[in-house]
């Protein structure tokens, strides 16, 4: 076998200017966000998170989370396949169209959507005919969520897709497979990282959105704050430590996705390493 | 296509998909019922700017039990809070506050243009709905190295001076028109002096924050600045809150009467059936229980047996109101802070 | 889609998965973006001509397409760097630094822009190492750089890493084998194939710190002319009740973002096609 990997002194630059990087913007201020929670010790930080509001905000951010986050990994599944696994006219205007959530500030998210439902918006009059409640309420704050996390499963699956081509799967169907058992033994595992990676951007962006979500959550305490909301109000409220505890609230559960995602890498590994020390017929006949 | 694929059809494909996207909205909707009335539950949403809620939080404590003793209903005020402009926007667009408690006259003037209560609403209550008022000061860094005394001292060459922005930031209204204010008293009335005082403050401001609170966390944060100017509720909460040995008041001699006023919204309490108990919940704002409170968080009450009585004593600084120098809000707004106004012009000389 | 797709392909579930796309798209983003420019267009041509360049809107265009640029720059060299590193190397702490790539979209903006004005400031941990040698950060276009690159850092990791993972190693040792160098083989075999995901991941990043506002406000110091960016001119109109104003100059930013991400993404479809002709 060819050597593919660099000499050892080229590896520890990388190495080096990767970490600097990452420490610079990375770690530093999360070093800070951290050092600030516990700045008053570990008791003070726990009686913040077991604070009424602050639990109502994390009941209401998981909440939302819980709902867009799966939308949007639908929409990104079909929308990759459809980009990736076909040609047709009008593709790079569909992908630049799907981008466009990120290309709009979030004030002007949570703004369109005031526009759209507020009581002067064009709905609004129907709206309030019919005693519904979009803005202001749960649904405003999921709509705008939803909204801005729109792109990040569609776009973490089309690359990866493209990379792959679709040479397996036709190779399936030719053999024989129906579309969802191509769909679901050939494609799912081919794009299994970038959807995995997908999803934990979608959801890591889900619960920390702050801009869209302040225009259409009204703040009404204990009912349509958000975590990221109450981070604020407790910033302003001159409570650094209780803002910064809940902030480390938010980047934990953020990593909960994370930890999942490595447990799934830790299992599949082994089950390589398994599958490579099997001879092929046993590996068959156990599939 | 085969039979086998009947769903991937176009005519399907639409129906399920459009299915999914309102059975995605619809299920977000499906809780916003309102609940019905019961009569011994009541429910109010105060709709108020953010330095106040340390304030209401104690207010509506002492309501609940004085509307439980009078009338045996348990009442719930749900508080709302954020910058004054951006919660009168909410209230406009569709948040159903019972009360409006913001940091100017202006902010519930907008939401009053959109038919929600009437024109004259702060005529129906006394001193000008203002049940409390505050004014500006200054606060510097301990031992006031910078001898900071008055407003002249502000534009000094080497002292920079920490005030928010006031195109964002309701608060920094009152700061600039404080020191328009004391300017055109000093001039004699001169406008164009006092503009050009109002220029040279600026040149003194590095950082223009959006919010109120911004910029005390710059100031006591960061450590930038020489004097902060600020509402003195918010002053005195910051030394409180922040370090009572870093920092000092300083009263200018002569300061603004701001004064952050109450309505009720009449097209909200009408629709929820709450008037009686959101005329309540004002008026009790009056009474000396509630001036008290109002005290305790260091805005001025207007029952003077309450604010003589108030230790340590507000000083005495002469105040004038908007009114007077101004002719009130929608003028105020129009010729300073609208796009183009006279804040406006003093960047864009300061550019050129 | 009345029109079968193009290529014979035997693949089905075109019409379902475009269907579906489409009609998601369209309810959540498109008609709701509409709104934006139903409610411009409420304005006569002048009006709207004179808001959007009214000199200090202009100034802050200046401020946001360069930062952003210059932030997505950075992140795209960076972010390759990091992909790269992540997904070859092993060191000591890789799993922690995989692990907290996302944390900028979870932490919430505000609170970024906090801590890194903290950090950043004359008084704070590295800015005093750069007020040493006389040189601001916070408050100066370089804190709205740090700020933009801070939130759009996961973009291009994100993109690229999924891509390296699944790259065949082969290749390279063809490569090797022919007589190429390291640099060579990275710069002619891998960068070519990497490329359509670093320019997602650079578009991405450049389209999400064009309209960031959490963060930029507590760093930029926003001084007009220098330091203000667009989204708080938007804020400021819409402090003043002007909606119309505001969604003049966002759909205008809209505009302009969504020609620069179909510019890319021309670009990325370009060297996709080469990649696949090779």
């Amino acid at each position: 076998m060819t050597d593919t990997s660099e000499p050892g002194y080229v590896r520890w630059l990388l190495i080096a200017v990767a970490l600097i990087f990452m420490g610079l913007f990375l770690v530093v201020p999360l070093i800070a966000v951290f050092s600030e929670a516990f700045s008053e010790g570990i008791g003070l930080f726990l009686q913040a998170v077991k604070e009424p509001d602050t639990l109502s905000a994390v009941k209401l951010t998981l909440l939302t989370a819980a709902i867009s986050v799966p939308a949007n990994v639908v929409f990104g599944v079909a929308a990759a396949w459809a980009i990736a696994k076909f040609s047709f006219r009008g593709k790079n205007l569909l992908l630049t169209l799907i981008d466009l959530p990120f290309a709009v500030s979030p004030v002007i998210s949570g703004l369109i959507f005031v526009l759209l439902f507020g009581t002067q918006g064009v709905l609004g009059p129907w709206l309030a005919a019919h005693d519904i409640k979009i803005i202001f309420a749960v649904p405003g704050i999921v709509l705008a969520t939803t909204f801005v996390t729109f792109p990040f499963v569609a776009r973490e699956l089309i690359p990866v897709m493209e990379a792959q081509g679709k040479d397996e799967e036709e190779a399936a169907i030719s053999l024989g497979a129906s579309g969802w058992q191509t769909f679901w033994r050939i494609t799912l595992p081919n794009i299994k990282w970038g959807l995995l990676y997908g999803v934990i951007l979608c959801n890591a962006r889900a619960m920390g959105e702050f801009g869209a979500v302040s225009v259409v959550s009204g703040h009404i305490r204990g009912m349509t704050n958000t975590l990221p909301l109450h981070v604020e109000i407790l910033y302003n409220e001159y409570q650094f430590v209780a803002a910064f505890a809940a902030a480390t609230l938010l980047a934990v559960l953020a990593l909960v996705t994370l930890v999942l995602k490595s447990l799934i890498e830790w299992k599949t590994e082994g089950q390589q390493r398994e599958n490579e020390a099997m001879p092929e017929i046993i590996r068959e006949a156990s599939a | 296509m085969s039979g086998r694929y009947w769903f991937l059809r176009p005519v399907s494909v639409y129906a399920v998909a459009i299915v999914l996207c309102l059975g995605l909205i619809g299920c977000t909707a499906s809780n916003s019922a309102t609940d019905s009335k019961q009569q011994t539950q009541v429910e109010l949403l105060n709709v108020s700017y953010d330095p106040t809620r340390e304030l209401y939080q104690e207010v509506n404590q002492r309501f609940a039990e004085y509307w439980k003793t009078k009338t045996g209903q348990t009442v719930t005020i749900k508080q709302s809070h954020g910058g004054s402009g951006k919660q009168s926007r909410s209230v406009i667009d569709g948040l159903e506050a019972d009360v409006v408690t913001l940091a100017l006259a202006y902010d519930i003037d907008a939401i009053a243009e959109r038919g929600y209560m009437p024109k004259e609403w702060q005529s129906r209550l006394p001193d000008n709905s203002s049940p409390y008022t505050s004014t500006i000061v200054f606060l510097v860094r301990k031992g006031n190295p910078k001898q900071i005394k008055d407003w002249d001292d502000l534009v000094k060459q080497d002292v920079s001076v920490i005030t928010p922005n006031p195109k964002t930031s309701g608060g920094a209204r009152w700061n600039y028109l404080a020191a328009w204010g004391y300017a055109l008293k000093k001039n004699n009335g001169d406008e164009g002096k006092a503009k050009d005082f109002v220029n040279r403050l600026f040149k003194n401001v590095p950082v223009l924050d959006s919010g109120a609170r911004g910029s005390t966390t710059t100031f006591v944060e960061r450590g930038i600045g020489d004097v902060l100017i600020a509402w003195e509720n918010e002053a005195y909460l910051a030394i409180n809150e922040l370090g009572k040995d870093k920092f000092d008041i300083v009263n200018p001699s002569l300061s603004i009467l701001a004064e952050p006023p109450v309505a009720i919204v009449d097209k909200n309490v009408d629709k929820r059936q709450t008037r009686e108990l959101a005329t309540e919940y004002l008026q009790f704002l009056y009474t000396k229980e509630a001036q008290e409170i109002a005290a305790k968080h260091y805005y001025r009450p207007r029952l003077a047996e309450v604010k003589a009585a108030h230790q340590p004593p507000f000083p005495e600084i002469e105040l004038f109101t908007i009114q007077e120098v101004f002719g009130g809000w929608a003028k105020a707004q129009q010729v300073h802070f609208a796009d183009g106004g006279v804040f406006d012009q003093i960047y864009q000389a300061q550019k050129e | 889609m009345g029109k079968r797709m193009k290529s014979k392909g035997i693949l089905p579930g075109f019409g379902l998965t475009i269907g579906y796309t489409l009609v998601y798209l369209s309810l959540l983003v498109l008609i709701p973006l509409s709104i934006l420019f139903l409610q411009t267009a409420s304005m006569t041509w002048e009006q709207f001509w004179l808001t959007v360049t009214d000199q200090r809107v202009l100034a802050s265009f200046q401020v946001s397409f360069l930062t952003a640029f210059f932030a997505a720059c950075m992140n795209a060299v960076f972010g390759v760097l990091v992909a790269w590193v992540l997904v070859r190397y092993h060191f000591p702490g890789k799993r922690f630094i995989d692990g907290i790539v996302d944390l900028p979209f979870a932490l919430p903006t505000a609170v970024a822009g906090i801590a890194l004005a903290s950090i950043y400031s004359e008084n704070g941990w590295i800015g005093q190492l750069f007020a040493a040698w006389g040189m601001k950060i916070a408050y100066t276009p370089v804190g709205i750089f740090v700020a933009l690159t801070f939130i759009g850092l996961p973009f291009v990791v994100r993109t690229v890493q999924p891509v390296l993972q699944d790259w065949d190693r082969q290749v390279e040792e063809a490569a090797a084998t022919l007589g190429a160098s390291r640099l060579q083989t990275f710069l002619r075999v891998i960068l070519p194939h990497l490329l359509p995901a670093i320019l997602t991941g650079f578009a991405l990043a450049f389209a999400r710190a064009l309209g960031e506002y959490g963060s930029v406000v507590f760093i930029s110091g926003n001084m007009p002319f220098q330091t203000e960016i667009v989204p708080l001119l938007i804020m400021t109109k819409l402090e003043q009740f002007d909606y119309t104003g505001a969604t003049a100059i966002a759909s205008v930013m809209l505009v302009a973002s969504f020609f620069m991400l179909l510019v890319i993404n021309f670009f990325q479809w370009k060297t996709n096609k080469l990649d696949a002709g090779r």
